[in-house]
């Protein structure tokens, strides 16, 4: 499975499928500057996202209150159990909560199982399509397929969940309760430089939290299949080794992909039911 | 781990996918999800209310039934006393008829009996006064003895 391995070291290897198809959009002031776009991570996300919509779609397009098609069904069950799950959790009476979830869960679980896909046939494919139709070295081209693998991409889900806790709670408190809250919780308001100290890193942990152990479980488990499949390229027995290893490991990768997938989304549902309750 | 772009467009992309879902996706299938709920809260109400009312139907039948069966035993027990009345009544016609034609017979008996008695007693009494005209050789004066005769008659 690890041809390039036999020409690359291990960590050439490693450090190949770690790489970003990055183009940064001005190269001419900095190389892999802020203004870089990682396209593999945008062109996964979005096809998958664009799966997740269709999928739905396909369910919502004939639903009808009768007796539901397979399909249906399937999507009714897994909507309603989101939707219990976010119901349970939140008690506030915003209807966008549920879609939230659904977006959070079934995004994040079809980007995280995209490690289920073996790197190697991934890097394959990108690099006959980056070598025909862009003309680049196949070896130059690099493409990780596991969005949640990249911290921009988690980052950028809890930022958002970030501004809706932000938004959700001057919704219900208004400017001033919020502030007042920020000022006054938990301490009192004689305490208030340590209140707002407290408050602000609770507020920013959050996000942070979130990104950082979704980002890490999926990156973490990435290297992992990456040492498994560069004891393949070792020897025979390496190989073989290497199979019932990366079997093993993914086997339990299916707990983890749902687990992280399910986690990030019931912690944003409290986190927001947090920001409407007062203290 | 470097930040970069990437994340505004990630989250720009997030965002529409959770307004897609917002709109697109979540309230039809909710709105089918409740609708079905209500039909089938709806069909169970209805089912229960054809439970009552076939009970409701199931008492009044029996109700009629038993009805019927007490005017039914009433109506045989009429039919019986007239049956019986009847036949009492015929009996009893009966009864009269028999003992008023036994009387009109034992009365006509009685009669033909006397007739015949009076007959057989004037002929007695012609024979006995043959008998003893022969006797005697002479007639008896049959005014001169009536008396004598009507005694005789009256004898036998």
């Amino acid at each position: 499975m690890s041809e390039h391995a036999e020409k690359l070291t291990p960590t050439e290897y490693i450090q190949h499928h770690l790489g970003h198809f990055a183009r940064d959009l001005t190269p001419q002031v900095s190389k892999d500057g802020f203004m870089t776009i990682h396209a593999d991570t945008m062109v996964m996300s979005f096809v998958l996202g664009l799966v997740m919509c269709l999928g739905f779609w396909l369910a919502t397009r004939k639903a009808t209150s009768g007796v539901p098609g397979r399909w249906q069904a399937f999507v009714e069950i897994v909507l309603e159990f989101i939707d219990g799950q976010a119901k349970d959790a939140y008690h506030g009476t915003s209807k966008l909560v549920t879609p939230i979830a659904i977006t959070l869960f079934c995004w994040i679980l079809l980007m995280n199982a995209m490690d289920f896909i073996p790197i190697d046939f991934i890097a394959k494919i990108a690099g006959f399509v980056g070598a025909t139709f862009f003309g680049m070295d196949p070896h130059q081209v690099h493409w990780r397929p596991v969005p949640t693998a990249d911290v921009n991409a988690t980052l950028a889900m809890s930022i958002t969940v970030f501004f809706l806790m932000i938004f959700f709670a001057l919704r219900a408190k208004g400017i001033g309760g919020f502030v007042h809250e920020m000022f006054t919780a938990p301490f009192g308001k004689w305490m208030f430089p340590a209140n707002i100290l407290l408050n602000i890193v609770e507020l920013l942990s959050k996000p942070v939290s979130l990104a950082m152990r979704l980002f890490g479980n999926m990156y973490g488990g990435e290297i992992v299949f990456l040492l498994i499949w560069v004891l393949g390229s070792v020897s025979v027995f390496g190989a073989l080794a290497a199979s019932v290893l990366g079997l093993a490991w993914g086997l339990f990768h299916i707990l983890i992909v749902v687990l992280q997938a399910f986690i990030f989304m019931m912690l944003s549902i409290v986190y927001l039911s947090l920001m409407e309750e007062h203290h | 781990m470097n930040i970069n772009l990437t994340l505004f467009a990630q989250a720009l992309m997030f965002a529409g996918f959770i307004w897609v879902i917002a709109t697109k996706i979540w309230p039809p299938l909710l709105n089918a999800i409740e609708e079905r709920q209500k039909k089938i809260a709806d069909g169970l109400a209805a089912a229960d209310r054809a439970k009552q009312e076939l009970a409701d139907a199931d008492a009044r039948v029996a109700d009629e039934i038993r009805k019927a069966r007490v005017d039914a035993t009433q109506i045989t027990d009429k039919a019986h006393q007239q049956a019986v009345q009847i036949v009492d009544k015929a009996k009893q016609d009966a009864i009269a008829e028999a003992a008023r034609q036994r009387a009109a017979a034992e009365a006509e008996i009685a009669n033909l009996s006397s007739k015949a008695k009076e007959v057989l007693r004037s002929q007695v009494a012609n024979l006995a006064v043959k008998g003893a005209e022969k006797i005697l050789g002479r007639e008896i004066d049959g005014a001169r003895h009536r008396e004598l005769l009507d005694q005789v008659a009256g004898e036998i």
